[in-house]
């Protein structure tokens, strides 16, 4: 097994992919955590405290949610919406929780509007603007979605997690697979159950995001 | 119809930014008469793009993407030049080639889009410059025209290779100095409207943009003749303004004198005959249509 673990950065400016250094992606009912394999009850915990420790926790949800493709789609983004809402009500005073979108891919010239959306090309606009420190991808194709998370661990000091509805991302510090509906809303219950259990780190949030 | 396809989920509708959802609600895919009059009345399918002030070729984007006839089932194919910074600003399917590669790109993509949906009218576009059409690319350019790949080639003529500061090109004109080619051109402004004619395109028009019910005009008959019939080529002016000395606001005015009887960019024409009785029978349709609209709106009103 490899020594190497997957931390919020900022790494350096091009991190390697985790999976060249060793990471594997978990096995079915599993996820992984920092790179070590778990029992996805145990990443249930671990995001939603994350969630809950986080100034800005912050969901991305991708094309293969925001666009109503299918009722698969359109389900997985009410429960995308869920989730958010269940963080509002869960947070402390001074915790901002945020829902931005990643619409498409296109690298977007002559820029984005880092408060409104982001871009799977220069993801570190959004999280240093808007001071995000825990996020969570969901509906965003997996090479691009490797591509940002690597992004992220290079430039920042945010939190990833990723809903995916593949195998997984190694380049994520946690990561579900196979994303579904009931996965998400067991996800929002977690954030539910430990809600005012977990001492959000608003003090040393300040610092949270490397630019 | 793609635009019934393509839908925002409604639980997440409040946090997409306004122009998707703009394009959703008031772009015009699907809408049978399309054309250059809707902008500024609708959503238009390019938003902000990077190209300089003033610049003719962002006009003869915005015309040419009003007026596709098919735009949710278009691809268009790009290539390397000013044009690839304006089409990730673009709502239309596209693929960015490796320079010169479009027309083989495109022969391959309109051959497999052919065959993967065998039901539905599927265009392909391929808008390059002149490095990429009749320089580095002109054996994809001229193959694809051979082998009667039906799609439509459009040019962007400069007549110069504008986005890397201004080198000679196939299509500048004879004894033009431009700031990177400082003895001026040699020889004549390749031909390619003739040789496109000459390799079997069906449709061949030499134009500027400064007309855009002209640009409406060639795009319609382009993209209808290469879908049924075979290769079209258009070959369209759009100045660069900075590398031949002008400002902003002259872009319009260089077209315009280029476009005067006996200059470089008069409007020529070629439409073969398999082509010509096509858009006979388009008109004589559109004719029918018009009329049975007429007749149906009189009926509503009396």
């Amino acid at each position: 097994m490899s020594d190497y673990r997957v931390l919020p950065g900022p790494e350096h400016f091009l991190p390697p992919a985790a999976a060249s250094m060793g990471i594997c992606l978990p096995n079915p009912g599993e996820a992984h955590i920092n790179g070590v394999i778990a029992p996805e009850e145990k990443a249930y915990e671990e995001a939603a405290r994350q969630f809950l420790m986080a100034k800005v926790p912050t969901i991305f949800p991708g094309p293969l949610v925001l666009w109503a493709w299918n009722e698969k789609a359109a389900k997985k983004a009410t429960a995308v919406r869920h989730l958010f809402n269940t963080l509002v009500e869960c947070v402390q005073p001074g915790q901002k929780p945020m829902l931005i979108p990643m619409p498409d891919y296109r690298p977007k010239y002559p820029k984005i509007n880092p408060e409104v959306e982001i871009n799977p090309n220069h993801p570190n606009l959004t999280i240093w603007h808007n001071r995000i420190d825990c996020c969570m991808f969901i509906g965003v194709h997996c090479h691009q979605a490797n591509l940002s998370l690597k992004i992220i661990r290079g430039g920042t000091s945010c939190y990833t997690i990723a809903m995916c509805a593949q195998a997984g991302h190694e380049d994520a510090m946690l990561s579900f697979r196979d994303a579904s509906v009931e996965k998400i809303m067991k996800l929002a219950d977690t954030v539910k159950r430990l809600k005012g259990t977990v001492q959000p780190r608003l003090a040393s949030a300040k610092n949270g995001v490397s630019s | 119809m793609s635009k019934e396809r393509i839908q925002i989920s409604e639980d997440l509708y409040d946090i997409m930014p306004s122009d998707y959802q703009d394009l959703v609600k008031n772009a015009t895919y699907g809408k049978e008469d399309r054309g250059w009059k809707d902008i500024g009345t609708s959503k238009e399918l390019i938003e902000q793009h990077s190209l300089c002030a003033g610049c003719p070729e962002s006009m003869a984007f915005r015309y040419i993407l009003a007026s596709l006839p098919n735009p949710e089932d278009t691809v268009m194919v790009g290539s390397t030049g000013c044009t690839s910074l304006v089409f990730p600003m673009v709502a239309v399917h596209n693929i960015h080639s490796l320079f010169g590669n479009q027309n083989a790109i495109a022969s391959g993509l309109k051959r497999a889009l052919s065959v993967r949906f065998p039901g539905r009218v599927k265009d392909v576009v391929v808008l390059a410059g002149d490095g990429a059409t009749v320089d580095i690319g002109l054996d994809m350019t001229l193959q694809a025209w051979f082998r009667q790949e039906k799609f439509t080639t459009i040019c962007f003529d400069n007549e110069l290779y504008a986005n890397t500061g201004g080198q000679e090109s196939g299509l500048m004109q004879k004894g033009f100095v431009a700031k990177m080619a400082p003895v001026g051109k040699l020889f004549d402004k390749v031909r390619l409207p003739e040789i496109a004619r000459e390799s079997g395109c069906h449709y061949v028009v030499n134009c500027t943009v400064s007309k855009p019910s002209l640009v409406e005009k060639v795009i319609r008959n382009a993209v209808h003749i290469a879908r049924e019939i075979g290769p079209t080529y258009l070959q369209l002016y759009t100045p660069c303004i900075l590398e031949i000395g002008k400002n902003s606001m002259e872009g319009l005015q260089e077209m315009r004198d280029s476009e005067k009887p006996n200059e470089r960019f008069a409007y020529k024409e070629y439409i073969s005959e398999p082509a010509k009785q096509l858009l006979a029978e388009l008109a004589a349709k559109d004719k029918e249509r018009k009329a049975a609209a007429k007749q149906l709106a009189g009926q509503a009103s009396a």
